[in-house]
């Protein structure tokens, strides 16, 4: 069950932060992302993005961890 | 499922029934359940005393990945390595040179004057021991210098942030952005670049960088680049710019092996391997402060003595090879003048010509030789007898027809032709298969082939066209 | 080593081998403490994924000897990844005489998410929390004894560059294999409909499961269909299945 309009990861400017609510990548990298810390509940803190823009690097249980964009889209958060 | 046993056939059938459905649920929640534990217990056992401020640490990192600045500075600090070890090998290479020949000349009275034969001499001296003195006097400067700088980057953490910036290139490509972390291990060494492609999960990408590799010129070929740029592009300018304007030549080949690199994933993604490009986690540490004493030692002990160990065991017998070749006549022409002769066409063809040619072949085993391999070929066909400076080399180039042009095709083959044989091997232990391993040598000489002909045949209209206006 | 007449010699143990593996997340100084503890220089960097081969050393403590694997990092042991899975199955079915873990005192949480999936696996585990330099300059300040406590395993705090806490690490692991030290570890406690399916599994698994493999874990496994769990399953009355007439058998089950 996905909430309609809810934001994802990429949504979130530098220097903000958030929390993860669901995620919708599925499989490996499912778990890949779970793995990193990326569980629900979980914060998340957009630290900086590449010169290009993608990808992003993100702070999460204190470590910096980039995703590509297209990745962090499958990553939903709400900002309280 | 062929690998699970009766009793496990047995057991999924009892136990099935058991297992709820929605199995990715079921790993969220395990995930969830230990990462909640982990939480509790990490609340319990860390304190924080004071706060710290990362202010400095998060600004450099702010900088070096910045949009306007990331790029020039990867591209300064790859100058600023490359100017510091070329100006500095300058001085220690010539120096070692003219002791290394020094002792030739000892050794070579010696073997006069005891009266050994002179097919002897011609093996020992002429061969092996030039061939040694020259690796050693051209390879150990520049890498002495080069492995420490690179350590410095490696230990204090910037080669993650180098792969941070150019993630979204490789990403174009097809290709994942940890391949930039493999490249900078292939400055290294190619074998052990390939090797650190398992740092790639995904097997696509993981071949797509395992093949590329060789784009990135190794510290074989190195010096090879270093001394041609010297003598060549450093002499077309005044002294005190010589060095820089060769530091940018070896610069711009650099650049142009990460383009085919980008290139080659491109193509290699949207052709025989295509895919969508995966998933793509990079953890980008903490800077550290480097230990520069132990860097010091451990990257002129290990890396340095190893690599030219290496060089010094391959160089050895390559130069014998080299100086029998020469010296076997088969009705009055030596076989090496023979082979020589029959790739000479295809030489010419690509700027170069047939010592050349054979001078990458018998490279094979290892791109330092090289150089040596190259000198004994000019010397055997007898235009000089002494060489033991890069001045002197300077002169025996320029004699044997070389213009900045040969210099440049020479370059340009360096880069692209097929890798040594310690990376072959390695990329067919790596893989597993003798098509990708024969690939991997097939895509880079075809390139080279390809590259020197038009740059050569272009260069001649150019130099036309000018003879034409002028004349 | 060579064995004289007048050396006592207590039956094995002398010259037992005693096989340990480290493990941990990338970049975690793994490297840097194999090389404390063996002398050798393996490669070390900082960032993630400089080693990926597995190296080997040996080095000798208190009359015994130890070979040192040096695994690649990994954030878990979900076998999601082939070093993962090489992790794993070392930890698990190569069964090392001790498992140490190796973890950054910088960011205790996310290095304890793999501390407990070891935990599920096996009990011979020490933790050694390294980077305890880095951490306190960040202004971190980790309780070692809250840590052996709450897991239930010793805990060592270490700074390997510079060399800090390894002869007490090397003295912990000896009480270890010596058997002086007897742990009880953490378990993960997850939600209760998954705590009652875990018990019903497990349950049913253990009389197939050779003593060595932890039921638990075992069940966990199968619930997330990772099967390949199955592939160490005797039957408990005939431990000695060839492989041979097992192939047979499977063969047999599949068509
Ligand atoms: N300040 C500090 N730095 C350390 C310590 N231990 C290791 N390092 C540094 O941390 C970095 C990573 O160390 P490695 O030993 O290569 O880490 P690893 O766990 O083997 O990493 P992978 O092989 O990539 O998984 C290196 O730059 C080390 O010099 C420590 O106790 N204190
Ligand atoms: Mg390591």
């Amino acid at each position: 069950m996905v909430i309609p309009n809810s934001l994802s990861l990429i949504d979130i400017p530098v220097g903000d932060s958030a929390r993860v609510v669901n995620i919708l990548t599925i499989g490996a990298n499912r778990r890949r992302l779970l793995d990193l810390g990326l569980v629900p509940g979980s914060r998340v803190e957009v630290i900086r993005r590449s010169p290009a823009g993608n990808p992003t690097a993100y702070l999460i249980k204190g470590t910096l961890i980039a995703l590509r964009n297209e990745d962090a889209r499958q990553i939903l958060v709400d900002t309280n | 499922m062929s690998t699970i046993n009766k009793h496990g056939l047995l057991i999924i059938r009892e136990i099935e029934p058991l297992l709820p459905g929605n199995v990715s649920n079921i790993k969220d929640r395990i995930v969830s359940g230990i990462y909640r534990q982990a939480e509790d217990i990490s609340a319990q056992a860390v304190r924080t005393e004071s706060s710290y401020q990362a202010s400095l640490e998060t600004k450099l990192d702010g900088i070096l990945t910045s949009r306007w600045l990331g790029f020039p500075i990867m591209l300064f600090l790859l100058t600023l390595v490359l100017w510091i070890t070329i100006t500095g090998a300058n001085y220690p290479s010539q120096l070692l040179a003219s002791g290394l020949f020094w002792i030739e000349k000892q050794l070579l009275n010696l073997f006069v004057t005891s009266g050994a034969p002179s097919w002897l001499t011609g093996v020992l001296i002429l061969g092996m021991y030039r061939s040694l003195a020259w690796v050693v006097s051209v390879m150990l400067p520049p890498m002495a210098i080069f492995f420490p700088l690179f350590t410095l980057l490696e230990d204090l953490g910037y080669l993650p942030r180098v792969a941070f910036n150019m993630d979204n290139l490789f990403r174009r490509a097809g290709a994942h952005g940890k391949q930039c972390l493999t490249m900078c291990m292939g400055f290294g060494c190619n074998a052990a670049g390939v090797t650190s492609c398992r740092i790639i999960d995904s097997p696509r990408e993981r071949l797509i960088a395992i093949l590329t590799n060789t784009f990135s010129i190794c510290n074989g070929r190195f010096p090879t680049l270093i001394s041609l740029a010297t003598i060549f592009m450093g002499t077309l300018v005044a002294r005190a710019f010589s060095s820089t304007l060769a530091t940018l030549a070896v610069v711009a080949i650099i650049m142009m092996g990460i383009l085919t690199t980008l290139l080659v994933s491109y193509l290699l993604s949207r052709t025989l391997l295509q895919g969508v490009p995966s998933f793509f986690v990079l953890e980008l540490p903490p800077f550290r402060k480097p230990q520069l004493g132990q860097i010091l030692i451990r990257s002129l002990l290990d890396r340095t003595l190893f690599v030219l160990w290496r060089a010094v065991v391959i160089a050895a017998p390559a130069g014998a090879l080299t100086w029998i070749l020469a010296n076997s006549f088969v009705a009055d022409t030596s076989i090496f003048a023979l082979i020589a002769g029959w790739l000479d066409p295809l030489g010419q063809l690509m700027g170069m010509d047939g010592i050349i040619l054979i001078a990458f072949l018998l490279g094979l085993p290892a791109n330092e030789i090289f150089l040596p391999i190259l000198i004994m070929g000019y010397l055997s066909a007898g235009s000089m007898l002494e060489l033991d400076s890069l001045n002197a080399l300077r002169t025996l180039l320029l004699d044997h027809g070389w213009t900045w042009i040969t210099a440049l095709c020479v370059m340009l083959f360096s880069l692209l032709h097929f890798p040594c044989g310690t990376t072959l091997y390695t990329i067919f232990k790596e893989t597993r298969s003798a098509r990708w391993t024969i690939m991997a040598a097939l895509i880079p000489l075809a390139l080279g082939i390809l590259v020197t002909l038009i740059v050569n045949q272009g260069a001649r209209i150019i130099n036309c066209f000018s003879a034409g206006f002028s004349g | 080593m060579i064995k004289t007449a007048s050396l006592p010699v207590h039956g094995q143990e002398a010259t037992k081998n005693f096989v340990i593996a480290l493990a941990g997340n990338p970049n975690v100084g793994k490297s840097t403490v194999f090389n404390r503890l063996t002398g050798l220089k393996q490669h070390t960097g900082n960032w993630p994924g400089k080693t990926v081969t597995r190296a080997e050393g040996t080095f000798f403590h208190r009359n015994r000897h130890y070979t040192l694997v040096d695994l690649p990092g990994t954030y878990s042991l979900h076998a999601s990844s082939t070093d993962e899975q090489v992790a794993r199955d070392f930890i698990c079915f190569a069964r090392p005489d001790l498992t140490l873990v190796v973890c950054d005192a910088t960011c205790l949480e996310r290095n304890l998410n793999l501390v407990l999936q070891i935990l599920e696996i096996t009990d011979r585990v020490v933790l050694c929390v390294n980077l305890m330099d880095e951490a306190k300059r960040k202004g971190f300040r980790v309780d070692i004894d809250m840590l052996t406590h709450k897991l239930g395993i010793p805990v060592v705090g270490t700074a390997a560059r510079s060399g800090r806490g390894l002869s007490r690490l090397k003295n912990v692991l000896d009480d270890m294999v010596a058997g002086k030290i007897v742990t009880t570890p953490q378990q993960v406690v997850y939600d209760p409909e998954l705590e009652t399916s875990i018990n019903e599994i497990a349950k049913r698994l253990t009389p197939y499961l050779p003593d060595w493999i932890n039921s638990r874990w075992a069940a966990l496994r199968l619930l997330e269909r990772d099967y390949s769990v199955l592939d160490h399953i005797t039957d408990n009355k005939n431990k000695n299945y060839s492989p041979r007439i097992l192939k047979k058998e499977v063969a047999l089950c599949l068509q």
